[in-house]
């Protein structure tokens, strides 16, 4: 029988949101690794945050578990130490994880558990009806914000490098077989996977202009076990956006030491 | 004024700064007494630094229950010689001193003292344990997977006991970054199928409302661990009350089914352990276990059988298909479970409002139809309700004069009521939430006078047995200087009120 993701419920994103375009390379990642045996669809477990990404998990025929506003990431790796077999899979947005739930983020990355982080990056909170939040420019005006926010973003990258993530990519949501590519890398990478998606809003911060003359993708014998290297290029002040994998390194994870020390 | 020096109950002081062992001493002459034939209460008095500081720990003994500790002493042990000055006034008039001795000569001492003044204990039995422990091992009995904890005064003993209780193939412990993710952790283990507990302080488990809540709303069964100090906000970390019970029945933003069950000894905080965990499962719903820190630290004899332990798995999913629904509408309203990982189905939980395959929905049809699910296996809870100890009673059970307390209060009530002037009832609250009306109610019918005692400022119980039952207790003794209740002079009160 043929394999569907897809559930019978109403779409509600707005018209053309790039979340339905991370929706199918979901969809597409996960069908094409059951359909080459790598995955066992009934391990599939997804979580959502709150806010326009977390509406996904309605739209996936897989298990989920839509969590509160910000603190998936823990739910996630309390399922994955309850049984390791699984594959846990996070869908977060920008505010979800780098304001509500920061705290879960870091530590996550930091004890290396082994689960897999989406986050739908608009840089905007778009629910809640356009404020800025942690990943929004400087100047982003928006509506708690009108003369422009005066806060810097996080460089997102980075502060996932620094706090021991052992898998960090980027992608653009509108490049659906590139974001399925990094989708099943991250899967197939065993400890904290971190994938920033970059996901334009466009009721609220329509960036597509913007990113689609910036963004490129780097060579596939970019370095990736090099933590200064990556640092230095998810730092770097061009004007140019690069996607792909910047690192990417093997470490024992916090499930393994959980099982193995006791 | 009553005496306490009744002639078959005894009382040891071991003072001494923090760092010198006074816990330590304290614990082992406990030990020793119990080894003795003794039944044995001790009581922990410590500032909340980690050196330095006046340390006491009180043992009074008997070789019949002794369920508080008294504050006139037989014998006092110095660990310093601040000691010795600071409690000269609470000898005992042929009280012994024994001081500046390694703790074997302390032991040997007493050992001696006891041979002088011929005291002798019975048959040895029960074990020497706090509330936090005996809790730790109901939850062993009752087939725990994962215990998740951030440390906080005075819950933090059971992280310490469980985490040594960690087996391959067995229990785990994982202490996380905060109280929030904690809970959210506990959760995503029980959506996985693991029986999981937490523990806390009020403060710590104020951080958790919003994932007790989703708690309810997800059905993911949960025990939670609320050991309460004196509050508001930090509060006196080291000292005790009974201020959250208002707080924890009303736990979570919004209405959802959960069980608060407040034990009032260790035997009754190992037993709340077992049932906690059970009941968890059976009604998939939030348990709240609610101690305090003179239930989670003090030290008694008690029997502590671990085969009284059993698991009940709940309400499983046989013969899963695609059809399968995580909150399908059942006749008791409880769903059977199945979990990520099993072919075929597909667990959908959801924080949000949801259907029966765990689908987000806004429709006011479906939203009434899924409260009331959850709301539904109340009925199932109550009738459970019949057949568990939601309330005990003691004393003249035809008396017309009542005592109700909850809690640790319990000691210093059933101590004290070995002091009384005149028969007396005692009721002891067990259940808060649900409130067991019924009992509660044919216990009081007839009553002349009625006093609640219990350590917090506005009267939470009494407020509550008035909500629930209509009857309005005016005779409260209250108690929140955070210190616990002497029995002696709580028994001088109520004989003033009776």
């Amino acid at each position: 029988m043929e394999l569907d993701l897809s559930t019978k419920t109403k779409i509600t994103w707005c018209p053309g949101c790039p979340n339905s375009q991370i929706l199918v390379s979901f969809r597409k990642a996960v069908k094409e690794l059951v359909e080459n045996g790598s995955l066992k669809i009934e391990n599939v477990t997804a979580f959502a945050g709150i806010g326009c990404h977390g509406k996904i998990s309605d739209y996936i025929n897989v298990n989920s578990f839509t969590s509160l506003h910000g603190r998936l990431i823990p739910s996630m790796t309390g399922t994955k130490c309850a049984n390791p077999e699984l594959t846990v899979i996070g869908f977060s947005g920008d505010g979800d994880s780098f304001d509500e739930g920061i705290e879960h983020l870091i530590h996550a990355a930091k004890r290396n558990s082994d689960i897999n982080l989406f986050v739908h990056d608009n840089q905007t909170f778009a629910l809640t009806t356009g404020q800025f939040d942690a990943m929004s420019p400087k100047g982003f005006k928006g509506k708690s914000t009108p003369s422009g926010s005066i806060e810097e973003p996080f460089n997102s990258l980075l502060l996932m490098l620094s706090a021991g993530a052992t898998f960090i990519a980027r992608t653009y949501a509108g490049d659906i077989e590139g974001t399925k590519k990094i989708m099943q890398k991250a899967i197939a990478h065993k400890g904290f996977s971190f994938v920033d998606i970059i996901q334009p809003c466009l009721t609220f911060f329509d960036t597509r202009d913007h990113f689609k003359e910036r963004i490129y993708w780097m060579d596939d014998d970019f370095p990736k076990d090099d933590l200064k290297i990556a640092m230095e290029k998810v730092s770097e002040k061009e004007d140019k956006v690069p996607l792909g994998v910047f690192f990417e390194v093997n470490k024992p994870t916090f499930e393994e030491e959980l099982y193995a020390t006791r | 004024m009553l005496k306490d020096s009744n002639s078959d109950i005894f009382t040891i002081g071991v003072g001494g700064a923090a760092g010198d062992g006074v816990k330590r001493t304290g614990i082992k002459i406990g030990s020793l007494l119990r080894d003795l034939g003794f039944q044995v209460y001790i009581s922990l008095d410590y500032p909340s630094l980690i050196r330095g500081g006046h340390n006491f720990v009180r043992l009074s003994f008997s070789k019949e229950k002794v369920w508080n500790d008294y504050s006139d002493l037989d014998i006092l042990v110095a660990l310093n010689e601040e000691t010795t000055e600071l409690h000269k006034n609470e000898l005992k008039t042929d009280a012994k001193t024994i001081s500046g001795l390694p703790l074997p000569e302390i032991l040997e001492n007493i050992k001696n003292i006891l041979k002088e003044k011929e005291i002798e204990g019975g048959e040895p039995s029960g074990e020497l344990i706090d509330g936090n422990k005996a809790f730790g091992k109901g939850l062993l009995a009752a087939g725990l997977d994962f215990y998740v904890a951030y440390p906080m005064t005075p819950s933090t003993s059971t992280l310490h006991y469980l985490a040594g209780e960690q087996k391959p193939g067995g229990l785990k412990v994982v202490q996380p970054e905060n109280e929030i993710s904690v809970i959210n952790m506990a959760l995503g283990m029980a959506y996985a199928g693991k029986r999981t507990a937490i523990g806390t302080a009020g403060g710590g488990f104020a951080l958790m409302q919003e994932a007790f809540s989703l708690s309810g709303m997800a059905e993911l069964p949960l025990v939670v661990m609320v050991s309460q100090r004196q509050a508001p906000a930090s509060g006196v970390p080291t000292y005790s009350s009974q201020s959250d019970l208002r707080f924890v029945i009303h736990a979570g933003h919004g209405e959802f089914p959960r069980i608060v069950i407040a034990p009032g000894d260790s035997e009754e905080s190992f037993q709340a352990g077992i049932d906690a965990l059970n009941l968890a499962w059976k009604f998939q719903v939030p348990v709240v276990v609610l101690l305090d820190k003179i239930l989670s630290e003090h030290m008694m004899t008690v029997p502590i059988d671990m085969n009284l332990g059993h698991k009940e798995s709940g309400k499983m999913a046989n013969n899963v298909n695609a059809d399968y629904g995580r909150y399908e509408f059942t006749e008791d309203g409880i769903s059977p479970m199945a979990f990520p990982g099993i072919p075929n189905a597909v667990v959908k939980v959801n924080s949000y409002e949801h259907n029966e395959k765990g689908i987000t929905v806004d429709k006011a049809e479906d939203i009434k139809k899924m409260i009331d699910k959850r709301f539904t296996k109340m009925k199932g809870i109550g009738e459970d309700m019949h057949n568990i100890e939601t309330i005990k009673v003691y004393g003249d059970k035809e008396s017309k004069n009542s005592i109700i307390f909850f809690g640790s209060t319990k000691s210093p009530v059933l101590e004290a009521s070995k002091h009384l002037n005149k028969d007396t009832k005692l009721i002891q609250i067990i259940w808060l939430e649900p409130f067991d009306t019924e009992k509660v109610k044919r216990e009081l019918e007839g009553a002349e006078k009625i006093i609640c005692v219990e350590a917090n400022h506005n009267g939470q119980l009494a407020s509550l047995i008035h909500e629930r039952t209509g009857i309005e207790i005016t005779e409260k003794i209250l108690r929140y200087d955070a210190l616990p209740f002497d029995p002696i002079k709580l028994a001088e009160e109520i004989n003033s009120k009776l």
